[in-house]
């Protein structure tokens, strides 16, 4: 069956959606939300298919796909730490650094060499330093980070997780991000993001978010979906000047002037649930369900001229006063390490708790170099001062220079408590080539991983519709009940033993000094003897004895 | 980029430099947050070099330490290069190709050399051929013969000497020009014995490169006097710009910059004052204009669709399946043979056994 008119729908179809969300949130702090998804209707891993065509979808991103067979890819870049009981939860949450998680196509015969090469390409595709992700601190999870798009198999085989806590953010990772957008950073939402703003905030977060997803309500076929969102928190007192009044120009120095031509929505949301004053006022208000809470919003779209009134430009204020009770996130954890000294240490991760009456299952996943040796025999997990014993434990042990620790764990979580996991460590000598150019600013451990179902006061919705915000989109939700939450924990920042790197010369001297003077007395110890010795008799007697032998007499003593 | 149009250069002049496209190779090589000045220095560089038409994909830029958005600058992603915060020659768009821990010599001897793994990408690579004028501009702390690498390692004079010995013979390279800022970096040239190069440096053997002036409220120097004198002369430059290299060769005299600078034009064979400084820090694209018109013809194939579509249950995965993870398998690990630690083990174990009990208890086992 030969279709044309297939080849020509299919090519209209791809669809590209922006929006941004502003929640201001109760420390005087203001959250900024960027999310652009791109939908893409080709399955290029189907036999015979070959693209070359690419229109609103980046070309660079969909060769790196097809060439390396990649199912899902999850790649994203933070500055800064999100603080999750003065903020809440994000809507998409991020270790600082750079996280990188892929799932590829179960025909892939070497995962171990199609990652390698994925990240030096990635590397050079967004201007970091990601090929220093290597075996010694790539793990394969066995049962967190489940994928978030479509599929049956779920072999962890073919998943692969690596972070680079150390990792830097800064305008050359945000300039080929904005490059992978449709308009760029020309129209629509992305004129906002200029980086002497974004960067000079309290959490900075990229992320670039790849997956394939139902194409229609029948969910018949699939489409490819390539989420980039951009999460921002501005502070009160660095960016607001310590006012709770908040404006677009203020917060990004610009203002928008117009939509994306490309796309097919674009919108902006904010969050009126704690009734902060707004202008300019909108007729449009919007109620979506997210994160277990219901909450309001105000929606402005940008595709309407009348959004942006007779000066042709639009820009937002906001204002609040007070303090009004925070709905508390119901899962927090923190993380740190304890002991003294260069030699041993231990780990502890606090996972709170702060549902009145419900239980709930989390799995923790950490990931430790190589160089912090743990000692699992110490592993302790404690709820109320009592044993938590976990109901699944994977542990898969370090190998020196070639594999970190993961340890995975699934405990239950007892209602309104505190469950503390403690494990000690030891710390290793690294070879002198091993260590980086500063070695006494110390190193870095990646954060751990808390996932769970937390049980939700709000039901929550199952099916997606095409007109849901995207920020409520993301996760896909099984029951009405629950709904998925991921949480990061700190990252640790230990010290080795460290030589030091400045002495080498003086050393050498030093040791080559003690080694003489020792071996030589030793030398000398062994192989010098004594022999008496005649003294030579003074000058008057050596004259007289040769007179005497002259005159043939014999000589004196 | 530069159009040339016949009417208003001369043809001698239109062929004489004989470069069809131009590199970029600039290198930062210290860390720490009080070396702003040596990331200041290559990023103005890199500013002046982009504004005459070199793109992103033609400069490989090596940045030893984020200074933009390090904690302790006062003004995230900005590196300035006048006090008073006058000249932002971060931009807003920049691309680093190699940062931080990457900038190490082997990495820049590689990138030089052209023996990279295959696995880099296009834009952490030199791919430059035989008709290629390429800028090398190094910047940081140097002595007599060596410039230092992050305060971890050194790159001798010698060694490079070597590297464009190897470019030279693989013919990677038809002019460079070579410039660098650091104390002594008179020594770093001496070495040099490859036809087509031209080098600079900002101070004599013996001497110290100074640096320009603080920022009081950044709180560290925010250049190198050699690198701000040439900034300025650089900004008076433009694509169509005749300026040469004997005025190059002038920028920053002992007055101004305290140390003396020096070049080295001896293995050079065209003679300076006809070189342009637009020939290494501009990118030349002789144009073909044409008059005539070119169809393109629609490519439509016809999708072939193979058979039936199976209509398989597309489903999304249970985020955190509680009962599936708790009677999760152990995966079945491939199996190795046993390491060579357990083989010498038997083996040491048997030889005991028969070494004690004999050869004839052989039967009794079998």
């Amino acid at each position: 069956m030969i279709l044309w008119i297939q080849q020509s729908k299919a090519a209209a179809r791809d669809e590209f959606q922006e929006e941004l969300v502003i929640r201001p949130l109760h420390s005087g702090d203001i959250y900024a939300s960027f999310q652009f998804r791109t939908l893409w209707d080709t399955d290029f891993l189907q036999e015979g298919q070959k693209v070359s065509h690419y229109r609103l979808f980046p070309k660079s991103l969909g060769q790196v796909l097809s060439k390396f067979s990649v199912r899902e890819l999850h790649i994203s870049f933070t500055q800064g730490f999100w603080r999750t009981m003065q903020w809440g939860q994000p809507f998409i949450p991020s270790p600082p650094g750079a996280e990188l998680w892929v799932w590829f196509h179960d025909t892939v015969s070497d995962v171990d060499g199609n990652w390698k090469e994925l990240t030096n390409v990635l590397s050079g595709i967004f201007c970091a330093s990601l090929n220093f992700i290597d075996l010694t601190n790539t793990v394969q999870p066995s049962a967190s980070f489940k994928p978030l798009g479509l599929g049956n198999a779920t072999d962890h085989r073919f998943l692969r997780y690596a972070t680079l806590p150390r990792e830097i953010v800064c305008t050359e990772n945000l300039t080929p991000w904005k490059k992978l957008l449709p308009c760029g950073s020309k129209a629509g939402l992305a004129v906002l993001m200029k980086s002497e703003k974004l960067f000079h905030s309290s959490f900075h977060s990229q992320a670039v978010h790849i997956r394939p997803i139902c194409q229609d309500e029948q969910c018949s076929s699939k489409a490819w979906e390539l989420r980039q969102t951009l999460n921002v928190v501005f502070d009160l007192h660095t960016s607001g000047q310590g006012k709770k009044e908040w404006s677009l120009f203020k917060m990004f120095s610009r203002t928008l002037t117009e939509a994306c031509p490309l796309a097919s929505s674009s919108k902006v949301y904010v969050d009126i649930t704690d009734n902060p004053e707004l202008s300019p006022a909108t007729p449009l208000l919007g109620q979506a369900v997210v994160l277990g809470d219901r909450r309001t919003y105000s929606v402005y779209d940008l595709s309407r001229a009348e959004t942006f009134g007779q000066l042709r430009s639009f820009n937002l204020l906001l204002r609040w006063k007070g303090d009004s009770d925070m709905l508390r996130p119901l899962l927090h954890a923190e993380r740190y390490v304890a002991g003294f000294g260069l030699q041993t240490g231990e780990i502890h991760t606090v996972i709170y708790n702060n549902h009145p009456y419900r239980a709930f299952p989390v799995l923790l996943m950490d990931s430790v170099p190589w160089y912090l040796q743990l000692y699992i025999h110490t592993l302790t997990v404690t709820s109320k001062s009592r044993d938590n014993k976990p109901s699944y434990i994977h542990y898969q042990p370090a190998k020196d220079r070639h594999r970190p620790h993961l340890l995975e764990m699934l405990i239950q979580l007892p209602p309104h408590s505190m469950t503390e996991v403690t494990v000690q460590f030891e710390r290793a000598l690294l070879k002198w080539t091993e260590y980086t150019p500063d070695p006494n600013h110390g190193f870095y451990v990646g954060s751990s991983v808390v996932s769970a179902l937390v049980p939700s006061m709000v039901a929550m919705r199952t099916n997606f519709t095409q007109d849901q915000p995207l920020f409520s989109s993301f996760v896909p939700v099984k029951e009405e009940s629950s709904y998925f939450v991921r949480v990061y924990t700190e990252p640790l920042l230990v010290n080795l033993p460290t030589p030091d790197f400045s002495m080498p010369y003086n050393v050498i001297c030093l040791t080559c000094t003690v080694v003489a003077v020792g071996y030589g007395s030793f030398y000398n110890l062994l192989t010098r003897t004594f022999q008496v010795d005649e003294p030579s008799p003074p000058l008057s007697k050596r004259l007289a004895n040769l007179i005497r032998r002259m005159r043939g007499v014999p000589l004196l003593t | 980029m530069r159009i040339f149009t016949f009417c208003t250069i001369e043809t001698g002049q239109f062929f004489s430099s004989g470069h069809t496209n131009n590199w970029a190779v600039l290198v930062c090589t210290s860390r720490f947050w009080f070396n702003y000045r040596h990331v200041a220095n290559t990023l103005s560089v890199y500013r002046s070099v982009k504004r005459l038409g070199i793109p992103d994909s033609h400069i490989v830029l090596m940045l030893a330490d984020d200074m933009a958005c390090n904690y302790r600058n006062p003004k995230p992603a900005t590196v300035f290069s006048h006090k008073n915060m006058e000249l932002n020659v971060y931009g807003d768009d920049v691309e680093v190709d190699y940062r931080g821990y990457e900038v190490t010599v082997e990495n820049f001897l590689r990138v030089l050399t052209g023996r990279l793994p295959p696995s880099t990408p296009r834009s952490k690579r030199l791919l430059s051929d035989d008709r290629s004028n390429i800028l090398i501009y190094l910047t940081g702390h140097g002595g007599n013969g060596f410039l230092k690498f992050q305060d971890s390692e050194e790159i001798s004079n010698m060694e490079l000497a070597d590297a464009f010995e190897q470019m030279w013979q693989k013919r990677r390279y038809n002019e460079l020009l070579f410039i660098i800022d650091t104390c002594q970096g008179a020594s770093m040239y001496e070495r040099f014995y490859s036809p087509n190069l031209m080098a600079l440096a900002s101070s004599q053997v013996g001497e110290d490169s100074l640096s320009h002036q603080p920022d009081l409220a950044i709180g560290v120097h925010l250049m190198d006097k050699y690198t701000f004198y040439l900034l300025e002369f650089l900004e008076e430059v433009h694509p169509a710009s005749q300026a040469n290299m004997n005025d190059l060769f002038k920028v920053c005299p002992q007055s101004q910059c305290v140390s003396t600078p020096g070049h080295r034009t001896d293995l050079f064979q065209r003679n300076p004052g006809s070189v342009l400084i637009t020939d290494f820090f501009g990118s030349v694209r002789k144009v073909e204009i044409t008059k005539d018109t070119i169809n393109l013809t629609s490519s439509l194939k016809p999708l072939i669709q193979s058979g039936d579509m199976q209509i398989e249950s597309l489903t999304y995965v249970d985020q955190l399946p509680v009962a599936e993870i708790i009677h999760q398998k152990p995966k079945q690990k491939d199996w190795h043979p046993p390491d060579g630690f357990i083989l010498g083990l038997w083996t040491l174990i048997l030889l005991v056994f028969f070494q004690t009990y004999g050869i004839k208890h052989l039967k009794h086992i079998f």
